[in-house]
């Protein structure tokens, strides 16, 4: 009886997430013109399920304490990559998915190698691998251009049984697929630990290193899913700098939204998802209100701030001030 | 533990001056050197002095940013809003030239009023609020950015700068002798004097080391920390007024291409990332050298995505060798 | 009970750290089937005892055998393996997971490469039943769960290792009085079953409940072992006691009573639990120790010191400072002239020095505002004051500009406590100033204090060193549990009264009227 309880108190952050996405996306289709229809629900879902992927990237280094300021140039990067591979027979099209989210892989995994086994912050470590990221999506796209498989683009923008959005299925495949055995293995389990207290997993021989490098490795592989799918709604490769930098900001915004702790050790990649989903619902509001368009950056900005500034409640417990210090 | 016995007065006084030549910055002139015999090697120009001194004028603008972001380093945390901020100097001081003789007059100190403003709400956060530093600079900088878009409605600002700006980005007060390294010198000597010279800077180098033992000391350190992102802002902001000086005008997302340089440059100069150790010296060279690799890339008609390349990969090998965490147990 | 070849026995092992000797030829017998209770004051070298056993460090001499056959262990992991297993007062457990997660944390049972939370769950609910603890569930976050509870899921995760040697190092500090007697039970019961328990405690009537043996430690070796019950309270106390007097003291001079008000005074100081209805006074020219149990087991000395510099926030009761009550904020507002206070805090290498800035740097750090004028440093009166200071301490280094971190511990002390005397604060707190430190320069720094209190200062000066307690101070106030326990002056600091004190045992009826008399 109690039980329930207990996983209320582990997933308290992801259901605020959750809580806080039905909210935010209740008022905006209400207030939408067009109301709660399959077509509505569809555009929001192909633009929220972009942030969702790179938030789950984001989370999963979060929860290790790390942080990722690559994200968003992985997510540009695959997306460039997509634009020239992902074309042609459908032997040749799963090849480029492949190579598409190796990748990411890839990318993820020079990040993990070198903050972990490097030993660099991964602040700015990550800000320096995402301009050679950049710099790569940029040989690769000068110009804007390139294509993809129209008809795969088709069907994953579209509905499925003229209702579900397919990208929103491909998110929960995603989130089964990757998320879920991870959060369940031992490899997931020392993630947590090592963001809750390193020098406890270190004690109890967890194996810190080797989970630290696979977060960062797999949260390369989902910021790469998140760019196949940037191709697949846009048909073209663009390396857009302010378009990077922004997906970076919000997968933070999305993984604080989504109830996890910036400090690790707590939250879950779902909980990211909803984040990322209601923070693009925010962002909308601001159409379906009526208000200027030029207002929505500030807007998300602010959220964004706010929402960061939440955590600070918890000074008003600290009794010995030497705890503000590391 | 053996105690350390007084070497002779000659014996100490060379290991002294061995000691105070940072290895970084050492290698940071080595490469400024380097580069430049490279260089020669594409064009004999390299060498002359009026393309040595057009790149100090460049760098000025990057030295003047870097020297912000050196010092919130060397409290060891980060100021990842340099971008929005540098734009929203160098838009604010445009607008306000737009309001009459006033408004020319104080166009630049509002300006750099504008980037302290930005510093001091960074400064709550991290000091008081005690959220990371990172994620309150991040969220501020896309604040500043909301508030810039808004303001411009989304265009080019259409405010030209003042006469002042463009004369200390572009004159010459003395024959041959850009303005703008002018400038830089004197924000480079104030800064040199602040960490060297007053207590303020003392304790900026406690905090980096250890904020707990400055604590303990009797600094306030909650003060220290906001004064300095206040000046940050400020200087960075400045920096944008600068650069607007330069363009004579302001331009949406101008600030964007700093921020990854102006770390690089504190970085590349010898500052840890972690804080508490640095000179300024060092980031002169780095602002340099930086300076230089672009100059030298775009010579070799290296395209954009070359130098984002280069740029990252020559921070990481830096880091790798100045900036890595001591081994665990 | 006891067998022809004992479970484990130690035999001639010694472990130095540096030039301190921890364990000196130690010896000990564990036997399957028996509580074995060991007793010993700080720096008796229990602890090092303990790590040698259970794979955390290695010693320099010595056997250890298992079952007879000879036996070593290169970690942690190769003692759990031979099945010995240790309850350290420093949690291990993980905050953000649950109970069960942590209970099983080395070796969860897995399936299709996914752990099994079924299983986990099972597996935990046995371990927690075994350990007598189950009312905690499961599924509770770790995190969530008060100090108590997390001991016993410490200790409910040592016992699903299934251990032949089971260790307790002071496991049962936080526990209430009916999870102690629930846990005992268990213990008990295992013991019948085989179990060997190692139980370190510095609570007599505990170890009187449990062991069947006690062995007491002294200087880093085993004074005696006997059957509990055996010896009374006062006898293992002078067993414990004992230790060789290195340190010479200056004579003390407590001031003369005096109409003038003590120069800090604090009343009814209390803080959440840790520190509570604390009054006490002390003097110019007066040297106060606080003494008790210390380390990880600390009885609220270093928060009291914390608290009167001003570091505690919701506090309660009064501090005054020459009569008068001041609120004091921060160690800035202690600082100053108006209070002058100074601390010299526990750890130097964290939190009393920048160790990689010079010592120069250090040296004025806390005194800037002395050397300056308008917030720029004065370059010549800061080189003058630190040079006067360099030489009035004896601070040995090969310059000014030397990193502090290049120093002996010795020496860095003299700069923490230099930096402070900057400021000619007239109260002077200390945090354990001589830990760690070569006995040459300990005793400088006896002289110093006593010429600082000489001088008029009022020092408070908390120590883990009894030596230290009954040569330097004038009065000691011995802490329990948060509160002062008892007051001791003059001739009655003594190491039995402080040890007693502090164990809170009764003092022997000879000693208690001398102190009734004093």
């Amino acid at each position: 009886m109690k039980d329930w309880k207990y996983w209320v108190a582990e997933q308290r952050g992801t259901l605020l997430a959750f809580a806080t996405f039905v909210v935010m996306f209740t008022i905006y289709v209400s207030n939408h013109p067009a109301g709660f229809t399959a077509n509505v629900v569809q555009t929001a879902a192909n633009k929220g399920v972009l942030l969702a992927f790179v938030a789950m990237a984001q989370a999963l280094v979060v929860i290790t304490a790390g942080i990722d300021l690559s994200v968003g140039m992985i997510f540009i990067l695959t997306n460039c990559l997509a634009s020239w591979i992902v074309v042609g027979t459908p032997l040749e099209t799963a090849l480029g998915i492949v190579g598409v989210l190796l990748a990411g892989l890839a990318c993820g995994a020079v990040n993990g190698l070198i903050v972990i086994y490097g030993r660099l912050q991964p602040i700015v470590a990550t800000i320096a691998t995402g301009a050679i990221y950049f710099g790569i999506a940029l040989l690769l796209r000068p110009f804007p251009g390139g294509g993809v498989n129209e008809d795969l683009a088709d069907f994953l923008t579209g509905k499925a049984w003229g209702v579900v959005p397919v990208s929103l299925v491909v998110l929960v495949v995603v989130v089964l697929l990757v998320w879920v055995p991870f959060s369940r293995s031992v490899m997931g389990r020392a993630a947590y630990a090592t963001g809750s207290s390193e020098a406890a997993a270190y004690m109890s021989g967890m194996p810190i290193r080797r989970a630290k490098f696979l977060t960062y490795t797999l949260a390369g592989l989902l910021a790469g899913i998140g760019g196949l799918f940037l191709t697949f709604f846009t048909y073209t490769g663009e390396a857009a700098l302010a378009s990077g930098n922004a997906y970076t900001l919000f997968s933070i915004a999305a993984v604080v939204l989504g109830g996890i702790s910036l400090y690790g050790g707590t939250g879950s990649a779902i909980g990211a998802v909803f984040g990322a989903l209601a923070f693009r619902a925010i962002g909308d509001l601001l159409f379906v209100f009526d208000l200027d368009p030029l207002w929505q950056p500030l807007f998300q900005g602010v959220v964004l701030l706010i929402a960061v500034s939440l955590g600070a409640f918890a000074l008003l417990r600290v009794r010995n001030k030497l705890d503000w210090f590391t | 533990m053996s105690e350390i016995s007084p070497t002779g007065t000659q014996g100490a006084g060379r290991q002294a001056l061995w000691r105070r030549i940072d290895p970084a910055v050492a290698t940071a002139f080595g490469c400024i050197v380097l580069l430049l015999l490279v260089g020669s090697l594409y064009s004999s120009n390299f060498l002359h002095l009026d393309y040595l001194l057009l790149q100090l004028k460049v760098a000025s603008f990057l030295g003047v940013i870097a020297t912000g972001a050196m010092l919130v380093i060397l409290l060891g945390q980060i100021d990842l809003s340099a971008p929005w901020t540098i734009t929203t100097g160098a838009m604010m001081s445009c607008a306000a030239a737009a309001y009459g003789p006033t408004g020319v007059a104080l166009a630049i100190p509002f300006g750099i009023l504008c980037g302290v403003a930005i510093g001091i709400v960074n400064g709550i956060g991290v000091a008081y609020l005690r959220i990371p530093a990172m994620i309150v600079t991040l969220a501020t900088n896309a604040v500043a950015q909301g508030l810039m878009v808004v303001y411009t409605g989304g265009f080019s600002p259409q405010d030209e700068a003042t006469e002042a700006m463009r004369y200390i980005a572009t004159g010459f007060l003395i024959p041959g002798v850009p303005n703008a390294v002018l400038v830089w010198a004197v924000v480079g000597a104030g800064a040199v004097f602040l960490l060297t010279r007053t207590t303020f800077g003392r304790a900026v180098y406690g905090i980096g080391n250890s904020e707990r033992a400055a604590y303990l000391s009797g600094v306030d350190t909650r003060r220290i920390l906001v004064i300095a992102f206040a000046i940050t802002g400020g200087l960075a902001a400045f920096g944008g007024v600068l650069l607007a000086g330069y363009s004579s005008k302001a331009a949406q997302s101008m600030g964007d291409v700093y921020l990854l340089p102006a770390i690089a440059a504190v970085v590349l100069g010898g500052t840890s990332i972690l804080g508490g150790r640095g000179s300024y010296l060092g980031t002169v060279a780095g602002a340099i050298l930086i300076t230089l690799l672009q100059s030298i890339l775009s010579v070799m008609q290296i395209p954009e995505a070359g130098r984002q390349v280069i740029y990252g990969i020559v921070i990481v090998i830096m880091l790798l060798l100045y900036g890595r965490a001591p081994a665990s147990r | 009970m006891s067998r022809a070849v004992p479970l484990f026995r130690m035999e001639g092992v010694s472990k130095r750290y540096g030039g301190v000797r921890a364990l000196d030829g130690a010896e000990l017998t564990v036997d399957a089937g028996q509580i074995h209770g060991i007793l010993g004051e700080n720096g008796a070298g229990k602890s090092t005892l303990i790590k040698i056993m259970s794979g955390v460090v290695e010693p320099d001499e010595g056997r250890m055998t298992l079952d007879g056959k000879e036996i070593s262990f290169a970690s942690p992991a190769a003692a759990n393996d031979a099945g010995i297993v240790c309850v350290f007062q420093e949690l291990s457990l993980i905050p953000h997971l649950s109970v069960a997660d942590n209970i099983v944390i080395s070796n969860p049972p897995k399936r299709f490469g996914m752990i099994d939370r079924r299983k986990q769950r099972a597996m935990a609910e046995e371990a927690l039943a075994r350990a007598g603890a189950a009312d905690i569930h499961p599924l509770a976050l770790v995190k969530d769960l008060p100090l108590s509870r997390r001991q016993m899921v410490e200790i409910a995760k040592a016992l699903a290792r299934k251990p032949r040697i089971l260790i307790l190092d002071e496991a049962t500090s936080a526990l209430t009085a009916s999870d102690v007697s629930k846990v005992f039970a268990v213990l008990k019961r295992l013991r019948e079953e085989g179990l060997a328990l190692l139980y370190i405690s510095h609570r007599m009537h505990e170890i009187a409940e449990l062991a069947d043996v006690c062995t007491v430690f002294r200087n880093g070796s085993n004074v005696a072992s006997f059957a509990t019950g055996t010896k009374s309270g006062n006898e293992i106390v002078e067993m414990m006691i004992g230790r060789q007097y290195t340190n010479v003291f200056p004579a003390k001079k407590p001031p003369a009573p005096s109409d003038k008000p003590p120069v800090v005074e604090c009343r009814h100081l209390s803080w959440t639990h840790q520190l509570k209805d604390i009054s006490f006074s002390a003097r110019a020219g007066e040297v106060v120790g606080l003494g008790g149990l210390g380390g990880l087991d600390g009885q609220g000395q270093r928060e009291l010191l914390l608290a009167l510099f001003g570091v505690l926030r919701g506090l309660t009761g009064q501090v005054l400072i020459e009569g008068k009550p001041v609120g004091i904020g921060s160690p800035r507002q202690a600082k100053r002239d108006e209070i002058g206070m100074a601390l010299i805090p526990e750890d130097r290498k964290t939190e009393g020095l920048l160790l990689p800035m010079s010592v120069r740097d250090n040296l004025s750090f806390a005194a800037l505002d002395r050397v300056s004028r308008g917030g720029v440093i004065e370059g010549r009166a800061e080189k003058s004051r630190i040079d006067e200071m360099i030489r009035l301490l004896a601070i040995k280094t090969a310059g000014t500009d030397i990193p502090a971190g290049a120093l002996s511990g010795g020496n860095q002390q003299k700069i923490v406590i230099a930096k402070w005397l900057m400021n000619q604060p007239r109260i002077i707190l200390l945090n354990d100033p001589t830990r760690g430190i070569d006995v040459g320069t300990k005793q400088e720094i006896y002289q110093l204090l006593r010429k600082l209190a000489d001088e008029g200062a009022a020092i408070v000066f908390y120590s883990t060193d009894y030596d230290e307690l009954i040569g330097c101070c004038d009065r000691v106030l011995v802490m329990y549990d948060g509160g002062i326990h008892r007051v001791l002056a003059g001739e009655e600091i003594t190491e039995h009264a402080l040890i007693a004190s502090a164990l809170n045992v009764e003092l022997a009826s000879a000693d208690q009227a001398r102190v009734a008399g004093a």
